[in-house]
């Protein structure tokens, strides 16, 4: 007898491979999903810090002062505004989330002293109210955009991109769009939204930096602007963005969530954070402009060590998104058996767009959004930024540092050589840094 | 504006921009300031924006970008050319171009009058979700483009892909449409429509329109749902 072979799977037709084949076969349509890059690709994982030794001093575990404050919009606006620790609640819109996770994004922030971001949709009360610190967004969609909420708002966010799908616009399909939402974008109640993936009155950086003009002129010269880009080509979209007059640049990674957009999109456009951060940097340091004009990175940012991380690359803040959204309640185990029904599992859950959310977070359906207490999923996202500034602060501390903005690339090596040339870092045990070059 | 009104007169020759912005900003409602003369505006961006009480504001001279961007109740008139996105995001209020205006005048406007006497480059009323927009002459291409709501009376002719991924808005156009984009249609002018757009005309001071050489178009709403059989 001939002893039997293993059946052996592709690598290359992999499971989820042949699933998407056969699902595009029997539909004829491309899938739409939530959330970000769901891939394996360099990240912050692959980035360890040196701490302190003999040539480096370290400070003493939680009780020596380890600053966390960050200033932004110093360039130009007359009110800049201080974020109490370097973690900023990233643009979600109402509309993709309901009105209890906005208010929820709005208490959790507030009470860390940080602000949140209204998304593509206009500023909803609930999250007005809620939020000490508010950015409101510039889409290009203008959704619910007028001169009031402008005027309300603590700084104003020109949106050109985001990680997820940069080139790309956005969608919001019929489940989401209630009378509600419907109203304030100005739209058919049910049908399929799309928001459209170019700005409707400028085009290229010398509009936009007329564009960043008028918001000023508008607002009385009041409010920090910052200029939000995927990342694509971070050093030249930095550069421009600084040209055109932003106080702030923010830099989103593929990792970056979103409500809604094709799958081949979000895995196979953009780059990811960690190869974005020091074409930023280095962009910002060329002008001179490096801690005048702030730069706030988001795309997969989970916990204190990636804040530290993102920190000691050059960045002056992080934005989170989806981690917010877990630290609110969503993909919980505690729920798996509606993620069964829904053909998914915790962890896995990204039909955000198809507005069956059990945690009532992505979803305008009001039996599904009450289930979300905005008191308690406030405080749990409170709580979780807690933790992520103590981590960072514990990794500072341990670098001798007296704020998380000294750490430094210097504090850094790499695991791969793939993250040493993306972060400019050595790999570990060697003084070695791959690439090089210009950007 | 009559010879014996008394206008405040800013010469932007010799008055910063963000002077005259912030001075038009702080005016009250009940503000006994109502007439405004700027002078000088020598291509300027940015002129009499973000503007939230009623009064007029006559400027002498070309615009650049943005002049009476998110305007609310005021009413300003151009007595010559504007650049890009005149009255982008009006929201109420109304906007006289007396020359011609650049691309993008109206876009996103929510509510007011736009009006201008003379042709508008490309994709005038983009994304328009209210506003009321007449052109004497004639626009340029992408007119309208994803228009939501809102009407864009065209006298004169339209560019190449009118109404391209309309929503609801409607459009009127009374000379030669050199195409129209995704999921426009031509659509029955019925006496209720004929009715709107003589009282639009109206308002713009437009007198001895023939109606009935108007066409208006309109969303097919085939792309409201997305499914394959519709992708352009």
């Amino acid at each position: 007898m001939i002893p039997p072979t293993t059946p052996r799977k592709s690598a290359t037709f992999d499971d989820y491979t042949l699933s998407e084949i056969r699902r595009a076969a029997a539909t004829g349509i491309y899938d739409i999903r939530g959330a970000g890059a769901k891939r394996k690709i360099p990240h912050f994982d692959d980035l360890l810090f040196l701490g302190a030794s003999i040539s480096r001093y370290p400070l003493e575990g939680y009780r020596e002062r380890c600053g966390t404050n960050v200033v932004l919009g110093s360039r130009y606006a007359k009110k800049p505004i201080e974020l109490k620790i370097p973690v900023t609640i990233a643009g979600m819109s109402f509309g993709s989330l309901s009105a209890n996770a906005k208010e929820a994004l709005g208490r959790g922030a507030s009470t860390m002293g940080t602000s949140t971001t209204t998304g593509d949709g206009g500023m909803t009360q609930e999250e007005r109210g809620h939020s000490s610190l508010l950015v409101y967004q510039i889409l290009p969609s203008r959704y619910g955009m007028n001169p009031d909420d402008l005027r309300r708002a603590d700084a104003v966010e020109i949106v050109v991109g985001q990680g997820a799908k940069p080139g790309g616009g956005g969608m919001l399909l019929g489940q989401k769009i209630t009378e509600r939402v419907a109203g304030m974008r100005v739209l058919p109640v049910g049908i399929d939204q799309r928001s459209a993936c170019r700005h409707p009155d400028w085009t290229g950086p010398d509009d936009m930096q007329i564009k960043i003009e008028e918001i000023r002129e508008i607002t009385d010269w009041e409010k920090p602007i910052y200029v939000k880009v995927g990342a694509s080509r971070p050093y030249y979209d930095t550069a421009l963005a600084v040209k055109a007059g932003a106080d702030v640049v923010v830099l989103d990674g593929m990792q970056g969530g979103t409500a809604a957009t094709q799958e081949v999109f979000i895995e196979n456009v953009g780059l990811p954070i960690l190869a974005s951060i020091r074409p930023a940097v280095q962009a910002l340091i060329d002008l001179g402009m490096h801690r005048k004009v702030q730069l706030i990175v988001s795309g997969g940012i989970r916990n204190g060590a990636d804040v530290a991380k993102a920190l000691a690359l050059g960045a002056d803040a992080v934005a989170i998104g989806t981690a917010a959204l877990a630290a609110l309640g969503d993909n919980d185990p505690a729920l798996e058996a509606e993620y069964r029904k829904l053909g998914t599992t915790a962890g896995a859950y990204d039909d955000w767009h198809e507005g069956r959310d059990p945690a009532g977070i992505t979803t305008q359906d009001p039996e599904l959004f009450k289930r979300l207490d905005p008191v308690k999923a406030g405080r749990r996202l409170a709580n979780y930024l807690a933790v992520m500034t103590l981590e960072a602060q514990t990794i500072a501390r341990a670098c001798g540092k007296s704020h998380v903005h000294n750490l430094e690339p210097e504090d850094l090596v790499a695991l791969t050589i793939e993250a040493a040339a993306m972060a400019r870092v050595p790999l570990a045990g060697t003084n070695w840094i791959p690439g090089g070059g210009s950007f | 504006m009559s010879a014996s009104e008394k206008a405040e007169i800013v010469d932007l020759a010799a008055t910063e921009l963000r002077q005259l912005n912030s001075a038009l900003h702080k005016l009250r409602p009940d503000t006994n300031q109502t007439l405004w003369r700027i002078a000088n505006p020598r291509g300027r961006h940015s002129v009499a924006v973000g503007v939230d009480v009623p009064v007029t504001i006559e400027i002498d001279g070309h615009v650049g970008y943005y002049c009476a961007g998110m305007n609310k109740q005021a009413t300003v008139i151009v007595n010559g050319n504007a650049g890009v996105g005149v009255a982008e995001n009006i929201m109420s209020g109304t906007v006289h171009v007396r020359g011609d205006a650049s691309q993008s005048a109206g876009a996103t406007g929510c509510g007011g009058t736009l009006i201008i006497d003379g042709n508008a480059s490309a994709r005038c009323g983009i994304s328009m979700k209210g506003v009321d927009i007449v052109v004497k002459g004639s626009v340029g291409h992408m007119s309208a483009f994803m228009a939501q709501a809102g009407s864009l009376v065209v006298l004169g002719d339209a560019g190449e892909s009118l109404g391209d991924s309309i929503y609801e808005a409607r459009l009127y156009v009374r000379g030669k449409v050199q195409s129209l984009g995704a999921d426009c249609i031509e659509k029955p002018m019925t006496d209720h429509h004929k009715a709107k757009l003589a009282k639009k005309l109206a308002s713009a001071g437009v007198t001895g329109a023939d109606i009935g050489q108007f066409k208006r178009y309109g969303s097919a709403r085939r792309l409201y749902h997305f499914h394959v059989d519709n992708v352009y």
